[in-house]
């Protein structure tokens, strides 16, 4: 069969709502997206970990302590089955971690900036996980099956994590008037960032036409950037916060919110890696894999020694 | 010596007695022992399972997607293995 | 005899708070995603117990809750022992630690779900099941370090070298305890010195280590007198709740 046959042949399935299993016959661009979509996802929950990871030692209550362990620790497994799936493309783990490392592959901006207050986590639950979520009940429909699969596992095991990370707020907005001020502060700090989550506008976007034909998009950044605005001044409300907007409001005739121009200077900025932590994030990773090689080797050998001693008892 | 990749794992759970494993991932390890420790620890957090099979992905044998048609096509017309192929009396109810 | 009580569930708790605050700055950090879910794990399970211990401490106690008693003492009212407070250095010092506390943790609940005291038994119940499979994975990296390259060989004799003397204080019968033991609330420490010696033993002959040979330190972390690590631990366990007071969280 002729490429071009095989390339449409494989669209038409795509089409029909067939998902693509790892072994099956896939255009090279497939595959390349496809392992840097994923991988690049499985960075984010890893360097995820960091900011939050930070206040598990300083968590105000045991309650709040065992929860955000159990948090930050769904991420660990998230990235680890996202790894996963991107390794059936035929990619290792150990290469995926050598391009975060080095700088070559990308995570998500939104983890280069700091968890200065106890607000922050709370916030991230509620912003980012909050947007983060959008977007992965739509990869739960994704033409390829393995990232599809993850995906469901992912969000089963997520819906817990905003709202615990709401339940943080309302309860900071609820308590003495210097709570209330570090909510507002986190959410002044952390709402646009959030936005920014999506990614580029529709018409920066040049990969979006060809991620809608494979699924791995079923809304354009800017349908799913509304979607998430338009949820989040709700529970703004409930809160009792502020969003620093002052041009956000609702729109009778389109039925959304209208919100004021992001500052999409700051977005580049950071993705090229010049936000605030871009450097601290990556030397926690590095710094993590290399204390952890000798560790690794000594597994090694001993399985391997493990393995000699087993033979030598069949010999025997 | 150093920059030894582990083995990739398939890790298999059953959810309680009575029901089959069913592949639910995989993982890095090792040896079995420590895929099996690594399995408990990242896919049984939430009460999943009662049983844990773990296999070295190197260890399975999986059908070639191009051979798809010759392998299960031909079961496609076989309607004769279905109850319903059969025509029974409406009256009889049970069978 | 409530105050005994209450101060031999500080010591029983705060032994797995503060091993479970050393592993939860681990979280993020791991030598590999599946051992960083692993030790988060026994973080975990380590504050679920935590919590038990001081919520029924709490209610012994009156006016206290499971946080008052997490956050707001001061070092000296702490009862844990010096080994758990032994900071992250590697990864051998993690596992040592995690290992020898282990191989005490699990013949003390073993004891203290027979206790006299319903709700510790059925604490020590439930824990035991937790401590039984740290045991497990503690034990297998044990033999991985100690059997596997000169360097992780190496640096797992050292950590123990570190780490054994410490565990003499785990055996030192307080007042406290010694009066748990006798009204059947509490463990017999000789017992499991006994059960200890015999695990620590054939881990470690497994794993090609030696016992060493040095003297075991004096400390007294069961009474009170830390190490200087303790105020690190307590600055950012406390943190909150000493720069916010009186808040709901």
């Amino acid at each position: 069969m002729k490429i071009e046959d095989l390339e449409k042949k494989f669209q038409d399935r795509i089409d029909a709502g067939e998902k693509i299993e790892p072994k099956d016959w896939m255009p090279e661009k497939y595959r390349k997206t496809h392992i840097r979509q994923i991988s690049q996802h499985a960075h984010s929950e890893i360097v995820g970990m960091l900011p939050e990871g930070n206040w598990v030692t300083r968590t105000p209550t045991l309650r709040r302590k065992v929860g955000l362990l159990a948090k930050v620790q769904d991420e660990a497994g998230h990235g680890l089955y996202l790894y996963s799936a991107a390794e059936t493309l035929g990619i290792s783990r150990d290469e995926m971690f050598r391009q975060l490392h080095t700088g070559k592959a990308k995570y998500s901006s939104i983890f280069n900036y700091p968890t200065m207050t106890w607000a922050d986590i709370g916030t991230i639950g509620w912003l980012v996980d909050g947007a983060a979520i959008i977007n992965q009940v739509m990869l739960t429909r994704t033409s390829f099956g393995p990232y599809a699969r993850a995906m469901v596992r992912i969000c089963k095991e997520e819906s817990f994590h905003q709202r615990q990370g709401f339940e943080m707020i309302l309860t900071l907005c609820n308590g003495t008037a210097i709570q209330k001020e570090m909510a507002q502060d986190a959410l002044n700090r952390w709402w646009w960032p959030s936005l920014m989550m999506f990614g580029p506008r529709d018409e920066e976007s040049p990969n979006t036409e060809q991620s809608v034909k494979w699924k791995i998009k079923r809304k354009t950044n800017d349908e799913l950037r509304q979607q998430f605005i338009d949820i989040t001044v709700e529970q703004a409300k409930v809160a009792g916060l502020t969003i620093p907007d002052p041009d956000l409001k609702w729109n009778e005739e389109r039925g959304h919110h209208d919100f004021g121009a992001i500052d999409w200077s700051e977005f580049w900025r950071v993705v090229k890696g010049n936000g605030p932590l871009n450097k601290e994030r990556l030397k926690a990773r590095n710094d993590a894999w290399d204390n952890g090689e000798w560790v690794r080797d000594a597994a090694m050998a001993h399985s391997e020694k493990q393995a000699q001693k087993e033979e030598l008892k069949k010999a025997v | 010596m150093s920059n030894q990749e582990f083995p990739i794992w398939e890790v298999f759970i059953r959810s309680k007695n009575g029901l089959e494993h069913r592949h639910v991932g995989s993982l890095h390890a090792t040896d079995a022992t420590m895929a099996m420790e690594n399995a408990r620890d990242v896919y049984t957090r939430r009460e999943e399972g009662v049983s844990i099979w773990v296999v070295e992905s190197k260890n399975i044998t999986a059908s070639n997607p191009e051979n798809q048609g010759e392998l299960f096509e031909p079961a496609k017309d076989k309607a004769y293995r279905h109850p319903t192929f059969y025509e029974l009396p409406i009256e009889l109810k049970h069978m | 005899m409530k105050d005994k009580l209450y101060e031999y569930l500080l010591m029983l708790g705060d032994n797995s708070m503060i091993l479970g605050h050393r592993l939860s700055e681990l979280c993020g950090h791991g030598p590999s995603l599946e051992t960083d879910i692993a030790l988060t794990n026994i973080s975990l399970d380590l504050f679920g117990q935590v919590r038990s211990y001081f919520q029924y401490a709490a209610e012994l106690k009156g006016e206290a809750t499971e946080d008052s008693i997490a956050f707001l003492r001061f070092d000296r009212d702490y009862r844990n022992v010096i080994l758990v407070e032994q900071p992250n250095t590697d990864f051998a010092h993690v596992i040592g630690r995690q290992f020898l506390f282990d191989a005490f943790h699990l013949p003390l609940l073993e004891q203290l779900m027979k206790s006299n005291d319903e709700m510790i038994a059925a604490i020590a119940a439930k824990s035991i099941k937790e401590s039984r499979y740290h045991l497990r994975f503690s034990s297998s990296w044990v033999k991985r370090l100690g059997d596997g390259t000169e360097e992780s060989h190496n640096r797992m004799q050292e950590a123990i070298n570190h780490l054994y003397p410490l565990v003499s204080e785990l055996f030192r019968e307080t007042e406290t305890e010694k009066g748990m033991k006798e009204l059947g609330i509490g463990a017999d420490l000789e017992l499991i010195k006994e059960s200890f010696d015999e695990k620590v033993k054939t881990i470690l002959s497994e794993a090609t280590l030696e016992i060493p040979a040095v003297p075991s330190r004096q400390t007294n972390g069961k009474t009170g007198i830390h190490t200087e690590q303790m105020g690190f631990i307590l600055a950012e366990l406390q943190y909150m709740q000493r720069a916010y007071p009186n808040m709901q969280w």
